[in-house]
């Protein structure tokens, strides 16, 4: 597959095979076919909900493929040696300015906060994705699950028949691993914004066959269940009445169902229609909805690319956010927006700047956050983070922990115990409500 | 059409015996520079959101200070009395040559970006453009908007007038050549898609190219437009130096000058010489003065630079070449032995 990175890393690239039975197993696979995956996690949730009182919280991650640069964004350092051309504005935070090319965003920076201090350590695109969405360090032969795998697991309601961990994407990463918590887990993907593969009824089969299939199949089940009844043939069937529950809430895809005024305000870009979706699902409660928008690996002419990308990006977003503030689940939802990384303070030759660890911005906002609090500092040119360093292990913490998660808990798989974050770190305290 | 019009009985310069004559370091990367129109100065733009003011005889660097970005748009009135400079925070701001230190007036030309700016021949209008999609026509004595013209439908890279001064060209990031009427602002003519300058990466999403400079040549009958073609990674500038020469009367496209051996970057500065020849800086791969006749692709010679060029300008007399660096180096150089 090829590689989709500027600096042609191939950290990224996804083997399609285990794609498609990650998503297979996470979405229904087929709804009557591949069917045991979602029933097992359905079966777990009981159990799981009650361990974590979590209640019904969600968490929205938008993650900007490739880099976004801090300095265009969240920490701009305006007529420095590496500020670049653009200015800082204001927002409706006193003393908070963001990048220029963000004045819708920086409209909505009150119910928002910036972690200007991640040291990270790394300019790597797959290690970044990976440690920033698992918060854990990258290590050879160890898997932890993404952070949609644990919101997913953690935050689903109980009886939730809707895949619980979807990423939108057009572009960017495909799959998210959930590691030992199992594929039920790992993300259902909306390519471009589509439905679930196979939640919809093939045309040859008619409804009235497709029910008398399934009268079929209940009474055959009931036939054998009488006989030979177990966990894993309740389990089984279970996932049937999972998948028939999806089928009949397919529209919740379908964003053709908002209002024409909705569709407009969101624009028609990509990303637009993305973040409109992702309103929708986070409305019927899917504890984890993750946007991909692609891409930000600007080695070459930053600036100009920066204007492309964040334009596409700011309008959509804060009318995300706005939404989601005015209906009232921005209480309940955890917005963060992340990358793998953040870019060079140095600009090159080219105009670029390259993969820079060392001192970045996250934005975390909504549920269980401080609204605008800005977490740490970078020095005046933005080469050093000179107060408050955190990474991706504190960073997920944090999130854990807003959307009431204890993160320092375990899950508890088999017999074997794992620590549901790093336990080396712990979360950004005072940026929590 | 012959792309060589009349060359001087004696040529004024060897191109092959093009050499370094000067250097000024300045404390940041400089991006744009231009002789001024009796070529005592050379204005150049850095990132700093300061123009300079370098004087050739003496060394004196002087700060022209009003924009609030960086300046990449700079002209000289062919009286040498008026210096005009746009910048990446959409000013356009006029300066009385004989007292720089402060200036003369500013005005909010553009939303975003003012990317280029052209002096009409007789020296009294100067044309911007920019990531507004507009390009718009300025009375330099007054500072009055004139007319603006609008029809392109992304960022617009660079503008210039025509010879009889009566019309513009303009080129935008997709490579949509413009031609629009002063006099007649509803006449505008579409009048070629530079596609070889354009190239939207699906990869990366987003679009690049764009002239990153136009010029002339004697007669104003070809229009050069310069920057990146066969973009292969947008977002590692993967792509090769290139200038497209338009016929513009025609609407036809009549060559693209190329680098012999692909040399990979961006043509940031062309110019037509009198001797009957184009000449372009490039950056992207160290830095190379390209040397071109109009009815060849590749190059008759080439110059390799100590480093990236993003600007360039053709002295008065025609004997010297201006060059901003990355390095945060201005050259001059010279193109006779």
């Amino acid at each position: 597959m090829k590689c989709d990175y500027a600096c042609e890393s191939m950290e990224h690239t996804v083997g399609r095979r285990a794609f498609l039975s990650s998503l297979m197993a996470g979405s229904l696979a087929g709804s009557l076919g591949v069917a045991a995956g979602l029933g097992g996690a359905m079966l777990g949730q009981s159990a799981v909900a009650s361990q974590f009182k979590a209640g019904n919280k969600r968490v929205l991650n938008i993650f900007l493929h490739g880099g976004v640069s801090q300095l265009e964004s969240w920490d701009p350092k305006p007529n420095t040696d590496t500020g670049g051309p653009f200015r800082a504005i204001p927002t409706t935070v006193p003393g908070m300015h963001i990048c220029e090319l963000l004045p819708h965003t920086a409209k909505q920076m009150h119910h928002l906060s910036l972690i200007r201090s991640l040291d990270t350590k790394n300019g790597d695109h797959g290690r970044g994705h990976v440690e920033m969405t698992t918060g854990r360090k990258q290590m050879p032969g160890t898997d932890y699950p993404h952070l949609g795998a644990v919101s997913a697991k953690l935050l689903s309601p109980e009886n939730f028949s809707l895949p619980g961990h979807i990423l939108i994407r057009g572009a960017g990463s495909s799959n998210h691993k959930a590691a030992y918590l199992g594929p039920k887990y790992s993300s259902v993907t909306m390519e471009d914004g589509q439905p679930p593969q196979f939640t919809k009824r093939p045309e040859s089969l008619t409804s009235q066959a497709d029910l008398a299939r399934n009268a079929l199949r209940e009474r055959m089940n009931d036939r054998f269940a009488g006989k030979r009844r177990t966990a894993d043939t309740d389990a089984y069937a279970y996932s049937y009445e999972q998948a028939l529950d999806l089928l009949a809430q397919r529209d919740v895809f379908d964003t053709s169902k908002e209002s024409t005024k909705d569709q407009e305000r969101y624009g028609q870009s990509e990303f637009g229609r993305h973040c409109l979706l992702a309103r929708r699902l986070l409305e019927h409660n899917v504890p984890f909805v993750q946007v991909n928008h692609s891409n930000y690996d600007t080695h070459h002419e930053n600036f100009d690319f920066h204007i492309e990308q964040l334009g596409e990006f700011d309008l959509p977003f804060a009318t995300l956010i706005s939404d989601l503030a005015e209906r009232g689940l921005l209480q309940d939802t955890l917005v963060c927006v992340m990358s793998e990384f953040g870019r060079t303070p140095k600009i090159n030759s080219r105009y670029g700047r390259d993969h820079w660890g060392t001192a970045w911005s996250v934005l975390l906002g909504g549920c269980g956050i401080q609204p605008g609090a800005i977490i740490g500092k970078t020095n005046d040119n933005g080469t050093q983070v000179v107060d408050r360093v955190v990474d991706h292990g504190h960073v997920f913490h944090t999130i854990l922990q807003a959307v009431k998660v204890d993160s320092t808990g375990e899950f508890t798989i088999g017999s074997r115990k794992f620590p549901i974050a790093d336990p080396a770190k712990e979360p950004i305290k005072e940026l929590l409500a | 059409m012959n792309l060589q019009p009349q060359q001087p009985a004696t040529p004024l310069v060897q191109p092959d015996k093009t050499h370094q004559i000067l250097e000024y370091k300045h404390t940041r990367p400089l991006i744009s520079c231009c002789w001024d129109s009796k070529s005592r100065y050379v204005f150049f733009g850095a990132e700093d959101n300061i123009i300079h003011r370098y004087e050739v005889a003496s060394k004196n660097v002087v700060p022209l200070q009003a924009h609030d970005s960086w300046v990449r748009a700079m002209g000289v009135t062919p009286d040498g009395e008026t210096v005009l400079t746009a910048g990446y925070d959409g000013r356009l701001v006029t300066w009385d040559m004989k007292d720089v230190s402060k200036a003369k007036r500013v005005v909010d030309a553009h939303i975003g970006w003012a990317r280029a700016l052209a002096i009409s021949p007789d020296g009294k209008q100067v044309a911007t453009c920019g990531n507004d999609q507009f390009v718009k026509l300025w009375d330099i004595a007054e500072g009055r908007l004139i007319r603006e013209f609008s029809g392109h439908q992304s960022h617009v890279y660079y503008v210039a007038f025509t010879a009889d001064g009566k019309q513009l060209l303009s080129c935008d990031l997709k490579g949509h050549l413009k031609l629009w009427s002063i006099e007649e602002p509803d006449r505008k003519t579409d009048v070629v898609k530079a596609e070889a300058l354009t190239k939207y990466d699906t990869t990366f999403r987003a679009d690049i190219g764009g002239a990153r400079s136009m010029a002339t040549n004697a007669d104003g009958s070809i229009l050069a437009m310069a920057g990146i073609t066969n973009v292969s990674n947008a977002f590692a500038g993967v792509g090769e130096v290139a200038v497209v020469l338009v016929d513009w009367q025609k609407s036809k496209i009549t060559q693209t000058l190329e680098s012999k051996d692909k040399t990979r970057g961006t043509a940031w500065g062309v110019a037509y010489h009198p001797d009957g020849f184009w000449l372009a800086v490039t950056a992207g791969s160290g830095g190379w003065l390209y040397f071109w006749k109009g009815d060849i692709a590749h190059e008759f010679f080439k110059l390799k630079l100590k480093s990236d060029g993003r600007g360039m300008s053709l002295s008065p007399d025609n004997r010297q070449v201006a060059v901003a660096h990355a390095d945060n180096h201005l050259r001059l150089y010279d193109m006779n032995a």
